[in-house]
């Protein structure tokens, strides 16, 4: 086992910037996952870090030895792909001897070994099976056994559980972070599901056009956001654009939104407050407010989606669409068209930087 | 309902035609190389004899061990060599490669007539003049582009990420190759093998220019005794090779199940 470090790393293929001077570093036995659009630079990460392609510069080192020239089957990675990529013609127990054969491991050691990673997936009575023989689950925990079986120093994830239906996916996630937990690896797991990366991940990494825009740990992310792209990619975010006066920005209707973290930005400059769905208590217009420090605002209701537990409120205010989202407390529910008042907490609201 | 029988028997029938179009010429030749009569008389008369004197004719046996020698030379030769070309092709990305890749395909639409003189004048010019090695080498030439297809279509399907997982867990180039390129694509080299013999066995041009009075293939030689006078030892001769040649086939496609299974 060992921690990841990749200190400024970038990458072009042409005149496109792959990767654009990325530092991160992943904490020995951590879940890490990287998390972006398509063509954010994750996969591009990930694979210089499996070492199927090289920076054109920077540093990366596995277990504190540099690797960044080192070929992808010198490095002791074990990577689970997309599409699991079995190999057709062999049994799956042989797809999990594969990694151990290559080294000249002795048969019977091989065979003990891969009776146990098979079993550590639950698979442990398929070995004589072929991948096409298997569901789609059963072979991402082929593809996750035979990525385990060699000991590598990291394991590393590329969208794998991508291919899956939503249940199955539900079912693998809690699997495979018990695997994770259970033999300790360093995982770093490419998605683009920020749902899994808030589910799955100690910390998260989010990439946008090849660089790194924000690293921690999913709580703090999501809390603390410190982009609009950050606030909007990893969940839901009301964004709010005006000018900084302090702890807070003035609207260009003159109104205030107060928030109590976020970044310092001099006042007058253009900034934006962002403020969760969730945290927002949405009341009948005529309601009174203890305006006290409270952010408030007026609107009205232009649609809602009743989703069981909870109903999503879309209210116009000033030319914008604001999104809260309310839980099913059984208290009454606002119709379309109502006029509103919102309120929420300056704790709840993080000052960005415009960019 | 009344069409769709029609059309069923439209189409049993095109198949009767076909097959017979196909096969009748040589169950006829198969026939009349037992026959007595040397001037295909009816009714047939029953005899092994051509068989027997075919087993006498030393130009023709040798001559056919000739064109066996060179085809399975020809096959290991263009079948090791064009799956090397097709790996290097699908795997690497060099200067002049798609130029090297459309180089491929005018030596198969190029008339033999025309190669083989070529072939004959570079031969001549570059002292190794006729006989075998010259006819191996042609034959080698010609069979080459077919393999580079045949196993290159099969790369085609080839999914890259096989590749990857096996380097990822620890296989240096020459187990990704072995253990899990080549089992992937031996359908393609089959086959493109099988191509290449084929090539090679049927030539008869470039063979009929390389080739020496002591020096030749059987059907070099099956068309010079055709020109001395017509014996049903030839029917004989040809039945043999239909046969053998019938049953490889069948035996591959059996064991390699061409386009059955995934």
């Amino acid at each position: 086992m060992a921690g990841v470090q990749v200190a400024n790393v970038s990458r072009s293929f042409g005149a496109h910037k792959a990767l654009d001077d990325v530092s991160i570093d992943f904490a020995d036995g951590g879940f890490y996952a990287l998390l972006g659009p398509s063509g954010s630079g994750k996969t591009t990460l990930l694979r210089q870090i499996a070492g199927f392609d090289f920076p054109d510069a920077g540093r990366i080192a596995i277990g504190g030895e540099s690797v960044e020239r080192v070929p992808v089957e010198k490095r002791r990675i074990g990577m689970v792909f997309q599409n699991y990529a079995l190999f057709p013609n062999m049994s799956v127990a042989d797809n999990v001897a594969f990694g151990l054969s290559v080294r000249g491991e002795p048969k019977a050691t091989i065979a003990v070994e891969v009776q146990r990673a098979l079993d550590l997936v639950q698979l442990g009575k398929l070995g004589g099976r072929r991948p096409h023989q298997l569901s789609g689950g059963q072979r991402q925990r082929v593809a996750l056994a035979r990525a385990i079986v060699t000991k590598p120093r990291v394991l590393l994830l590329d969208e794998p559980l991508g291919a899956l239906d939503k249940a199955l996916r539900v079912d693998m996630q809690i699997e495979l972070k018990r695997i994770q937990r259970e033999i300790g690896i360093t995982t770093i797991f490419v998605t683009h599901d920020q749902e899994e990366a808030l589910t799955m991940s100690d910390r998260i990494g989010i990439l946008r056009d090849g660089r790194l825009v924000q690293e921690g740990p999913p709580e703090e992310i999501y809390d603390r956001p410190q982009s609009e792209f950050a606030a909007t990619f990893l969940g839901d975010a009301n964004i709010f654009r005006g000018d900084a006066i302090g702890n807070g920005i003035k609207l260009p209707d003159g109104t205030t939104i107060n928030a109590a973290s976020g970044a310092s930005v001099p006042a007058g400059a253009k900034a934006s407050c962002a403020v969760r769905p969730e945290r927002i208590q949405i009341s009948a217009g005529t309601a009174k407010f203890d305006a006290g420090n409270a952010n408030t605002l007026k609107g009205q209701v232009s649609k809602r989606i009743f989703a069981g537990n909870n109903s999503t409120y879309f209210v116009e205010r000033d030319g914008q669409t604001l999104k809260v989202i309310v839980q099913n407390t059984g208290a009454e529910r606002l119709a379309e068209g109502e006029p509103v008042v919102l309120s929420w907490s300056p704790d709840s609201t993080v000052l960005i930087a415009a960019n | 309902m009344a069409t769709t029988r029609i059309l069923e028997w439209v189409g049993r029938i095109y198949i009767v035609l076909l097959l017979a179009f196909l096969y009748l010429p040589i169950i006829i030749m198969a026939l009349m190389s037992f026959n007595a009569s040397p001037f295909y008389q009816l009714p047939l008369e029953w005899t092994t004899d051509w068989y027997a004197s075919l087993w006498q004719n030393d130009q023709l046996i040798a001559a056919t061990w000739n064109s066996i020698e060179i085809a399975v030379i020809t096959t290991i030769i263009s079948t090791v060599l064009g799956s090397m070309a097709s790996l290097a092709l699908y795997r690497y990305e060099f200067r002049g490669k798609k130029f090297l890749q459309a180089l491929l395909f005018p030596p198969i639409a190029i008339p033999w007539l025309i190669t083989g003189t070529a072939m004959l004048i570079f031969f001549f010019g570059i002292g190794i003049g006729r006989g075998l090695v010259a006819i191996l080498l042609g034959h080698v030439a010609l069979a080459l582009p077919y393999v580079i297809v045949v196993v290159s279509a099969r790369l085609q399907t080839f999914a890259p990420e096989l590749e990857e997982a096996a380097r990822s867990l620890g296989a240096n180039q020459w187990q990704v190759t072995n253990r899990v390129t080549l089992p992937w694509i031996m359908p393609g080299v089959i086959a493109g093998g099988l191509f290449a013999f084929a090539v090679s066995f049927d030539q008869f041009v470039v063979s009929y220019f390389l080739s020496t009075p002591g020096q030749t293939t059987l059907p070099v030689e099956i068309y010079a005794a055709i020109r001395k006078g017509f014996t049903p030892e030839i029917n004989a001769v040809s039945t043999i090779i239909i046969v053998v040649s019938m049953a490889l086939m069948l035996l591959t496609a059996r064991f390699f199940k061409f386009g059955g299974e995934k």
